[in-house]
């Protein structure tokens, strides 16, 4: 092996499941990346797709995955980037599988994948009971019988021992959104594990550029106040790190949107609580004392962040059976909308009574008016509105009677109540605990042969 | 003369759990001597009232000009349960931003 490099760049590819596809074949191909990290596991994805394995072995993944990996794979491959991905999802190995099919098909061979899995704790939850869950203190024991999934979010050092297989592509399940960064840097630039003020550079890089387009203009444009060029193709950010830490975020120019001080401060506290201790499993970062500054068209230095030695625990996301959300909609337009959609909802609570049904929660929102922001005194009434009532129960038949008896307004309702519509979903919830550090134990294997 | 929010700064809303936090980045040095004394924790409150319970913590950040709310208990029970049709609460940094506030006071 050659002695690192003293500087490399690494690229966001994705920062959600449904994310676009195309800035990260852009960075790819004419971006000089020499990582490429695809973010795309939400809080309860994990949930939702260990069901699906349960029903498929081979799958379990996130959607996407083959698209993705079918539009970057030749350019990386041309290019020698490597891809770093929580992809895997429930079933990282299954995903692993998955891009080895695709990359044959694409006529580039056999791809080695690295795969991270050890995530999945719910044995050590079963063990565990008397753990107690963090928004409220009580045992995660009553989950148990109703427990869909629980995975720990493992750290870059991980992602680091999968680089340092060799294999061009890493796949992981579950490990923190920052240290899929962080971890390319631990291998690309040799770093320690336990240099806090490298560590704080590195989770720095990746908080800023997990979400993607959120750095770059996405999110952020509010036409005549702030505004950013070519809306409709936004690029996606690099960071530019070096060996020493210093940090430099990027995108590609000719790319729409913008980089610059207003987008990096509202990422940086994006999902933040206490700014002096975002805890990830690879450190306590505080960002109380970073400073941006503008090197020219798309390019910002970072400077001043810390961090605080790492905690003694993961912290795992457990995911159960939570019922059912059982919703409907109708609309009304024109002289006393308000008063009719008023009317439309007191003849469906009370429909679902005299059927014997009850809610647990039922809100009922008029999209137009009250839906986002409450209701708000003063508010004016719309010319249109949109009757939506949604309720959770436990039992399935309920929440289903919600859709239906909004939709029996069609002809039974109040005058002019049109585009109506109704849906019914069980609910996969999420709750979190901590486990120590030394119950778990990240896995490294490899599929195909370097 | 009063001022909203939205014309002395810009924020972004995030979610984890039933938590949301806000962004206000003040535009300029004059903007955040107003909103650190003006913005207080009870005047969020209060134009959150219909929609969070709390409680709420401001965090400054004087280097960037910047607050970051932390609103508990603001999103449904959480992203994942919430009967709302913004589980994430990504329209709340616009409810921050149209608050009124006194403004300067000469």
């Amino acid at each position: 092996m050659n002695s690192p490099p003293s500087s490399i760049r690494v690229g966001t590819g994705a920062g959600f499941s449904d994310d676009r596809i195309e800035p990260a074949v852009e960075l790819a191909e004419r971006g000089g990346v020499d990582y490429l990290v695809f973010e795309c596991l939400a809080e309860r994805t994990i949930a939702r797709e260990t069901l699906t394995r349960l029903k498929d072995p081979d799958r379990g993944y996130t959607p996407y995955l083959v698209e993705r990996f079918q539009a970057v794979l030749p350019a990386c491959r041309r290019n020698g980037i490597r891809i770093v991905t929580n992809m895997g999802a429930a079933n990282p190995a299954g995903a692993a599988r998955a891009v080895r099919r695709e990359a044959l098909a694409l006529g580039l061979g056999d791809v080695p994948v690295a795969v991270v899995s050890g995530d999945d704790v719910t044995d050590l939850v079963r063990a565990n009971p008397q753990l107690p869950l963090m928004e409220s203190g009580e045992p995660v024991e009553a989950l148990i019988p109703r427990m869909a999934s629980a995975n720990a979010y493992l750290g870059a050092d991980a992602v680091r021992d999968a680089l340092a297989t060799g294999a061009p592509v890493v796949i992981t399940g579950r490990v923190a959104d920052p240290s899929l960064f962080l971890g390319c840097m631990l291998h690309g630039l040799g770093w320690s594990y336990d240099d806090w003020g490298l560590l704080a550079s590195g989770t720095l890089a990746g908080h800023m550029m997990e979400c993607a387009a959120q750095l770059t203009g996405g999110c952020f444009i509010d036409p005549g106040r702030k505004d950013a060029d070519d809306p409709v193709n936004i690029g996606f950010p690099y960071a530019d790190v070096n060996a020493a830490g210093e940090l430099v975020l990027g995108k590609l120019e000719d790319t729409g949107g913008r980089l610059d001080l207003m987008t990096c401060k509202e990422q940086v506290l994006y999902e933040m609580h206490d700014p002096a201790r975002y805890i990830t499993p690879d450190c306590q970062l505080d960002i109380t004392g970073v400073e941006f500054v503008q090197e020219g068209k798309c390019r910002v230095r970072v400077i001043g962040m810390k961090a605080r030695p790492r905690t003694s625990t993961y912290k795992v996301v457990v995911g159960y059976h939570d019922g059912y959300i059982g919703e409907g909609e109708v609309a009304y337009a024109g002289p006393n909308a308000l008063a009719r959609a008023k009317l439309a909802e007191h003849i469906v609570r009370e429909r679902l009574k005299a059927r014997g049904f009850s809610y647990p929660e039922i809100r009922v929102d008029y999209i137009g008016m009250s839906s986002l922001h409450g209701m708000g005194d003063g508010r004016p009434e719309p010319y249109e509105v949109r009757l939506r009532i949604a309720a959770r129960s436990p039992d399935r038949k309920a929440a289903l009677a919600v859709g239906f008896e909004v939709r029996t307004l069609h002809v039974n309702g109040p005058s002019g109540g049109g585009g109506g519509s109704n849906a019914m979903r069980e609910v996969l919830a999420v709750k979190s605990i901590l486990i120590p550090r030394a119950l778990v134990t990240p896995c490294i294997s490899v599929e195909g042969s370097l | 003369m009063s001022v909203r929010v939205y014309d002395l700064a810009h924020g972004r809303a995030g979610d984890k759990g039933n938590t949301s936090n806000i962004s206000v980045v003040a535009y300029n040095a004059r903007a955040w001597n107003i909103l650190r004394e003006q913005l207080t924790v009870e005047r969020v409150m209060q134009a959150f009232e219909h929609v969070a319970k709390g409680p709420i913590t401001r965090y400054e950040l004087p280097k960037l000009q910047a607050f970051n709310f932390v609103i508990e208990n603001a999103l449904g029970g959480g992203v994942t349960v919430s009967l709302a049709q913004d589980m994430h609460g990504k329209s709340l940094s616009y409810l921050m931003l149209a608050i009124e506030l006194p403004g300067d006071e000469s």
